[in-house]
This record gives structure tokens, C-alpha cells and sequence, in this order.
């Protein structure tokens, strides 16, 4: 049976599905009864979900011209 | 995206925005520059991210993001093709960014040695479960500014590790090599840096802020 602190231990291999199957079934068990850890192996699994989920911000036309105009000047010719 | 071994032959005649990045790669140690603008148009987005996530400051990641494509197409001739390019370009974008955060004199905070260990059971506080939809709640602007703010309130040693891991989703194997750290390294602060995150996200995304925080049970 899993501690707490042994669930904290377990919950990066768990959330990344790299937990052999004995492991997986006891963390399962855990946040089955445990509430707490339940709430914390969710909100944790949430909190990977968005960071993976938001696109980029575009970058300016004005740094990309800047970008452009410095490959230009390092090669030494004009880039479309 | 560019696949690893000997990249293909380019058909004649197909626009540059067509072909993936082992073709541009290719074109570009070949002396064709505008493959490598086709590159960079391809990547800059993700690698301003990048060095702003690292650096934390815009001006910061825009130097970097400018050094990290000069550098790599100073030594594309030297890109053997063994990794992805878009990996090799995370590597050097990484090694700009934490050259800058260093060069960061009057930072005092900026430290990327190994921190004193502490206890995980510490990072876990706030116990309260989350609305299904945070992203209903608040606009891709708003979400954009927290996601942010909650990586640069991070220690920079374990905002590395996160933006890498979870952000780039490069391995822990990748990770480990490009902070030049060893793979228990990586682990421990990814553990630590995902509970921190959780910890300020709840803060914005609790059900029914406010409510009590047991209120589900």
C-alpha cells in the first residue's frame, strides 16, 4: 500500500506512462481512496494539458524583418 | 518536421514552405540562404517562446532567439542530421538563454546549481479541484498571461526543466543532455516544478473560486 509521499514519489512516472504496470496499479489504487492525491495527481495532469495546449504568440513582422535583415548582413546577401 | 538519417533529395520546383526541415537543411548547407529563412519563418515562434520562458524578459529573448538562428546557421555545415533540427535548434537556443540569464549580473537570484533539497510534501498546499474548462473562464490572452507569469515565478533552475520537458516535450534523456545535468536531476526538478506550477494555476483555475476548497467532498 502506498504512502502519500510515496504517491509523490511515483506521480511524474505516472503522469508520463512510464510506471511499470505494479506501480501504475498501486498509484491507481491510492487515488482511488485518497482524495487529496487524487485532487493533486488531476490538477498536476490539468496543469501539463495546458501548458501543452497554448500556441505561441506570433511573432512581430517588425523582429522578423530584424531577423531577416541580420541573416542577410552575416551571409553577405539579400534574403527574400 | 525533419526526420533523422540522410535527408531526401529536394523535388525541383517545390516551394520551400513544402519541404520539410532535412530538405531546407539540406538546401541551406548547399548555400541556399532563403531555405534557411524558410527555417527560421518555420521555428521562431516556438523559440522566442523558448528563450522567454528561459530568460524571462522579452528583450532578453529577443537577442536570443536572433544569436540562436546566426549561430545555427554559422554551423549548419556541421549538422550531421542525427537529431531533428528543430532539437538541435532547442540545444542551442537553451545554451544562449542560460549564457544570457548568467551574464545577468545585477540578478542576484539567478543561480542554475543544485538547490537544497527539500521535501516534495512542502510544494503541496493548496488541495482543490479545478473547473473542467479553465480556458472557458478566461481569454487565450488572459490564459497566455498566466501560463507565463506561473513559469517565471519559477526558480530558473526548474523552469528549464519544465519549459524542455513539458513545453518542447523533448525526453528526459534530451533534457538531461542539453542542461548538462544527470537524468535523477532532471526527474527531481520536474517533480518539483510541476507541483509549483499546479500550486499558482489553482489559484486562477479552483472550481468556483472561492467556494470552500473541500467543498466537492
Amino acid at each position: 500500500m502506498l504512502t502519500c509521499k510515496d504517491f509523490l514519489g511515483w506521480l511524474n512516472d505516472y503522469l508520463d506512462e512510464t510506471a511499470d504496470e505494479e506501480v501504475k496499479a498501486q498509484v491507481k489504487e491510492h487515488i482511488t481512496n485518497c482524495v487529496n492525491c487524487w485532487v493533486v495527481y488531476d490538477t498536476t495532469k490539468k496543469t501539463l494539458q495546458v501548458y501543452k495546449g497554448m500556441e505561441p504568440k506570433e511573432v512581430p513582422d517588425a523582429l522578423r524583418a530584424k531577423l531577416l535583415e541580420a541573416l542577410a548582413k552575416k551571409c553577405g546577401k539579400a534574403v527574400s | 518536421m525533419a526526420t533523422s538519417g540522410t535527408p531526401p533529395p529536394a523535388e525541383p520546383g517545390l516551394a520551400l514552405a513544402e519541404l520539410d526541415d532535412a530538405a531546407l537543411v539540406a538546401q541551406t548547407q548547399a548555400g541556399k540562404v532563403e531555405a534557411f529563412a524558410e527555417l527560421m519563418k518555420r521555428h521562431d515562434r516556438k523559440i522566442l517562446r523558448l528563450a522567454r520562458h528561459i530568460t524571462g524578459n522579452e528583450e532578453d529573448a529577443e537577442d536570443v532567439l536572433q544569436e540562436s538562428f546566426l549561430n545555427a546557421f554559422s554551423h549548419i555545415g556541421k549538422f550531421a542530421g542525427n537529431s531533428k533540427f528543430y532539437t538541435w535548434l532547442v540545444r542551442i537556443t537553451v545554451n544562449q538563454a542560460l549564457m544570457k540569464l548568467r551574464k545577468r549580473k545585477s540578478d542576484k537570484q539567478v543561480s542554475l546549481d543544485e538547490p537544497v533539497a527539500g521535501d516534495n510534501e512542502d510544494l503541496v498546499r493548496e488541495i482543490a479541484v479545478w473547473d473542467e474548462t479553465p480556458e472557458r473562464t478566461y481569454s487565450q490572452e488572459e490564459m497566455r498571461r498566466i501560463l507565463d507569469e506561473a513559469i517565471e515565478s519559477l526558480e530558473p533552475i526548474y523552469r528549464t526543466v519544465f519549459v524542455l520537458r513539458d513545453v518542447e516535450e523533448l525526453s528526459t534523456e534530451e533534457t538531461a543532455q542539453t542542461l548538462e545535468i544527470s537524468i535523477p536531476a532532471v526527474k527531481s526538478r520536474l517533480l518539483r516544478a510541476r507541483l509549483q506550477l499546479r500550486e499558482r494555476l489553482t489559484q486562477y483555475f479552483r472550481r468556483g473560486k472561492g467556494d470552500d476548497a473541500f467543498a466537492y467532498l
